[in-house]
């Protein structure tokens, strides 16, 4: 068994290789407009609450179902409708480039909701102090909501970060690319099962880092 | 509600100042139509139990909360006219301080201080120069590296005092200041916002549900209940006539300018 292990490490290391890469961009292009778009959006939603600083319910009501539609796709299908739209953006429906996009479409809605939460979760006071200061609305998301926020929002990108390499895997069912793909490709149609092993091992490996990196940063940032 | 005919050109004026809000239960009256005239200089008590409307009418004078009806007006400016940056520029001429401090809990106290001065636009050596009198004005110029999290409730309302004091404002707004503290600390706070409203002159409008500290701190006070105030009283020399007043007074045990404060206390 370990034999095998290790010559299936060599065998395949370039696959290997370019699966964990390709899983790398998957996620990190996901991410990246998850925190860019995903953010504002959160924001937005925060904001326009009833009672919220620049309240606007029916705007609210409408980003918040827009939100939950796209949350509530189970992410397979998500792709598969997606498809059509991948083709228009990056040229093709396959690889890891067009897993990329159905992977963001799924991961900004969610990390809205989880900024939601996490700017729901600073005190209010601590609003309506800047506001007594004179503070605009601008100013009291910049000095207030994200700063206060911040251990939250990180621990947030590492859920979601987290959340979406296992879900680059489903993708890989589609032929999206990336670790999952390989470990489908080669563990489950042709029954190299050490392949599978170093996916799986490789995507442990991954997780555990991302998820100390984040309580690490979480932690140090944190002054409460 | 007799006023004084010979009072002073009121520096605080509110006139016909309401709040309703509707409920699926119907219209709440958080504070019915109040007038009220404060001096300039004065220290003033707003004294009642909780939910009596107290916050309400303390948190419309800086507009925290709009009144659904009436007039204030504050130094001559009619604060309810009031819209965006002129309306954010008169807010930070108003001080206010709060029962749960609300300091930013990732900001040192300095930093917290310097939040006042970054709402201003306020930058570089200016901040930090500013920043570090207003801390060292309420006796913690050593603390200012210090996180919220790392000083006693005493200190973390100085902290948010001296933030109050970066813009030097002629009024200050205390919601419950005291009410978070032992009551050594309580004292301690309390005695320094004495030492404001007497050597700045600062108008100091105090929200609190403890007679002695309205007792000990305020010229007059009203007493209200259920969004109205039912009492004028001048603090001293009190002659309640409501039930109310006559509770308040009866159960108040009295602090002086002689009680010593324990030592050793980090206040």
């Amino acid at each position: 068994m370990f034999a095998a292990l290790i010559t299936a490490l060599v065998e395949f290391w370039p696959d290997l290789q370019k699966a964990f890469f390709d899983t790398l961009l998957m996620v990190g292009v996901t991410m990246l407009f998850a925190i860019l778009i995903g953010t504002p959006l959160g924001l937005f939603l925060f904001l326009t609450e009833r009672g919220g600083l620049a309240a606007a319910p029916n705007l609210h009501r409408v980003a918040g179902y827009v939100v939950n539609a796209l949350r509530s796709f189970p992410f397979i299908i998500l792709m598969v409708v997606l498809i059509p739209l991948a083709r228009i953006v990056v040229g093709t429906s396959i690889g890891p480039k067009a897993a990329a996009l159905s992977l963001s479409v799924a991961a900004i809605p969610f990390f809205a909701r989880m900024v939601e939460q996490n700017l729901r979760e600073v005190p209010r006071g601590l609003v309506d102090a800047a506001l007594a200061c004179g503070a605009s609305t601008r100013q009291v998301i910049r000095y207030v909501l994200v700063p206060e926020a911040m251990p939250g929002l990180i621990g947030s990108v590492t859920v979601t970060t987290i959340g979406f390499i296992a879900y680059s895997a489903v993708a890989g069912a589609i032929g999206a690319g990336g670790l999952g793909d390989l470990a489908i490709r080669y563990g489950y149609y042709r029954f190299e099962t050490s392949v599978m092993v170093w996916c799986v091992i490789i995507m442990f490996l991954l997780v555990q880092v991302v998820q100390w990196f984040g309580t690490w940063l979480g932690r140090r940032l944190d002054r409460r | 509600m007799e006023q004084s005919p010979f009072i002073e050109p009121a520096f605080i004026d509110i006139q016909g100042v309401a709040k309703t809000f509707t409920t699926r239960g119907g219209v709440v009256h958080a504070l019915q139509p109040t007038d009220l005239v404060i001096k300039k200089g004065e220290m003033f008590g707003i004294l009642g139990f909780s939910g009596a409307g107290k916050s309400t009418l303390l948190r419309i004078l800086n507009r925290l909360e709009e009144p659904t009806a009436g007039r204030v007006t504050i130094g001559g400016r009619e604060i309810t006219a009031l819209q965006g940056a002129e309306l954010r520029a008169a807010r930070a001429s108003i001080g206010m301080i709060f029962q749960q401090f609300n300091l930013l809990a990732q900001r040192t106290a300095l930093e917290n201080v310097a939040l006042a001065l970054d709402i201003e636009g306020i930058r570089g050596a200016e901040r930090v120069t500013r920043a570090r009198e207003a801390l060292a004005t309420v006796g913690l110029a050593d603390k200012e590296h210090a996180y919220p999290s790392q000083l006693s409730g005493g200190q973390r309302q100085r902290v948010a005092i001296a933030r109050a004091l970066v813009h030097n404002p002629a009024v200050l707004l205390s919601d419950e200041a005291t009410s978070a503290l032992d009551p050594h600390s309580a004292l301690s706070i309390l005695r320094f916002l004495k030492q404001l409203n007497r050597e700045r002159g600062m108008t100091i409008v105090l929200v609190t549900h403890d007679i002695n500290v309205a007792s000990y701190m305020c010229d007059r006070a009203v007493i209200m209940e259920k969004g109205r105030i039912v009492e004028f009283m001048d603090m001293k020399n009190p002659q309640p006539t409501s039930t109310l007043g006559k509770f308040f007074i009866e159960t108040g045990h009295g602090w002086t300018d002689q009680t010593v404060v324990p030592e050793g206390e980090a206040v």
